[in-house]
């Protein structure tokens, strides 16, 4: 569905270039989260806004759907970790979920029927007509998730999106995407720096090295569908997992994989 | 949540008011107490419960009344027309930088070009009238609103015009959904500012063009041929109250339309 061959970005020029991305090859598949997860400032929001056509990277070939990626492709929706910024302060939550359905020539009835959905999935039903600065930080990012899901993507890309909420919200949070994904059997991909995290809601984790960057090692997650805060953390094979990744992303080299050959479908 | 920053602020605006009237009853007692006890003659100063009669006096005066109508109308006229070209101006030039700088030598030659050293030009091109009054009002106008609509429009968050164009947005779309109203809250205190500015202005250029209508024209003929002092210090009185009635409304709703505007709850 989603295709990266051989990415490489490069910020700037001559004595100030700044190699982002050496070489990162992965494959996201229609149904699947697969999570990436890698050290701060390893690149991750760079590749995320180069998938998102929102910036061409300096080499590589993207594709969404068969189609190489030039720019924002119909069919894509993003959660900034920043969602402060991202949702518009002006509208209400029930219009803030509104805003991207106007282009989409919906009737009014597949409008709100969408909007109400979306609330409802994100447990924010009774709070349409609030404001962004009268929530809490987890129902804003609540709002952003309804407003994405609203939209009806293929694929939802998510950067980092809980990292500026507190752990307890954190945790409701991340079930709820997990419960999104289910209901909705949405592909999604989702970057954190979080190990646990990035263990605890995928179906595989893609392992970035420390810059420059390249794909250490995509991982299978094969824990069960119904995953739980406390039950799949204290799983053997959930510790296992996020130690194996907490070890590749600090060793890269100590592990068989140098050359960055990742399984693409 | 919301309704906790209300009893703080009324609390506070109350004495604001009282100690405001206190003020100017202090200094209306102390004007009357010059001109009774003669220190300033009555023909310069006048006694301010005379001026008082006469201001109350002027607000139910048909005639004056058509001049105040005259005034507003100019005033509102080229108002709108400032709003109409700044806004779409600075919406514009404020997202591309490449206009921005390519319109700025003439934007920061016109700019500090005093509007009132335009009235005789207006005079010679649009007369004595009306026309004259909006196309100095406009002028006048233009900048603050385009200045804070540029200014609003750099402050949006580059994460909302991303998420704009995540949605794919056009990029007219995003100027129009996205940084339009982002920029509101700063373009209307722009407005609010201009809004001064063209009353000044306004009656500035009646005085000056001799205009056949208007506050100005009301205060320069009572004034002319050893006028009424106490009748021209009403208008002029009416014509500040004019200036902070608008402002008060202004305010009011700006506050009503950009409640969103609350900095950091949560
Ligand atoms: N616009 C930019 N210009 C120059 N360097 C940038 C820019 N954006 C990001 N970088 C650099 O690229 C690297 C990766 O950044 P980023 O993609 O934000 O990493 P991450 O999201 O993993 O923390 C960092 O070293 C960052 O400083
Ligand atoms: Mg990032």
């Amino acid at each position: 569905m989603l295709n990266i061959e051989h990415l490489t970005h490069t910020y700037g020029t001559g004595a100030k270039a700044h190699l982002a991305l050496k070489d990162i090859t992965f494959a996201v598949e229609p149904g699947e989260l697969v999570s990436i997860v890698g050290p701060s400032g390893c690149g991750k929001t760079t590749l995320l806004r180069t998938m998102a056509g929102l910036m061409r990277p300096t080499g590589g070939d993207l594709t969404f759907l068969g189609n190489e990626i030039t720019s924002v492709p119909e069919g894509l929706a993003m959660v900034f970790q920043d969602y402060r910024g991202s949702l518009f302060p002006w509208l209400s939550v029930e219009s803030n979920v509104r805003f991207p359905l106007k282009r989409l020539g919906l009737s009014k009835a597949d409008l709100d029927a969408r909007v109400s959905e979306s609330l409802v999935a994100v447990g924010l039903t009774g709070f349409e007509d609030r404001f962004p600065f009268q929530l809490s930080g987890g129902m804003q990012q609540r709002v952003a998730i309804a407003r994405a899901l609203a939209y009806r993507p293929k694929i939802l890309l998510m950067d980092e999106p809980f990292a500026s909420v507190d752990a307890q919200t954190r945790e409701d949070l991340e079930d709820l995407v997990l419960s999104v994904k289910k209901k909705f059997n949405m592909t999604i991909l989702f970057v954190t720096h979080d190990i646990d995290e990035s263990v605890y809601l995928a179906d595989r984790v893609v392992v970035l090295s420390k810059p420059p960057t390249f794909v250490v090692t995509t991982l299978d997650i094969p824990l069960s569908d119904n995953r739980d805060q406390i039950e799949t953390k204290e799983d053997p094979e959930f510790i296992r997992l996020r130690g194996e990744v907490a070890r590749l992303i600090r060793h890269p080299k100590s592990d068989d994989v140098t050359i960055p050959v990742a399984d693409v479908a | 949540m919301s309704a906790v920053a209300t009893v703080p602020v009324r609390r506070g605006v109350t004495p604001k008011v009282t100690r405001g009237l206190i003020g100017v009853a202090v200094l209306l007692i102390l004007a009357e107490s010059v001109s009774r006890l003669g220190i300033i003659p009555g023909n310069i100063l006048p006694p301010m419960s005379r001026v008082l009669l006469d201001t109350a006096g002027l607000i139910v005066d048909p005639e004056f009344l058509h001049d105040v109508g005259s005034t507003l109308t100019a005033w509102a006229i080229g108002l709108g027309i400032a709003i109409l070209v700044a806004v779409p101006l600075g919406l514009v030039l404020g997202s591309f930088r490449i206009a921005y700088e390519a319109s700025s030598a003439v934007v920061e030659f016109m700019r500090p070009i005093p509007s009132v050293a335009l009235i005789p030009l207006a005079i010679l091109v649009f007369g004595q009238g009306t026309d004259m009054k909006i196309a100095l009002v406009v002028y006048a106008s233009l900048w603050p609103i385009f200045f804070n609509t540029v200014y609003g429009v750099r402050d949006v968050d580059p994460v909302a015009k991303e998420t704009a164009r995540t949605f794919r947005l056009s990029r007219v779309g995003i100027l129009a959904r996205v940084s339009l109203p982002y920029a509101a809250p700063l373009a209307a205190t722009g407005v609010r500012i201009s809004a001064a500015i063209a009353l000044i202005v306004t009656i500035s250029a009646e005085l000056l063009a001799g205009s056949a209508s208007g506050i100005g024209s009301y205060i320069l003929r009572i004034s002319s041929g050893g006028g009424d002092t106490s009748l021209v210090f009403a208008g002029t009185i009416v014509a500040g109250l004019l200036g902070m009635l608008i402002n008060f409304v202004l305010v009011a709703i700006e506050r009503k339309i950009f409640a969103w505007k609350k900095e950091g709850v949560a």
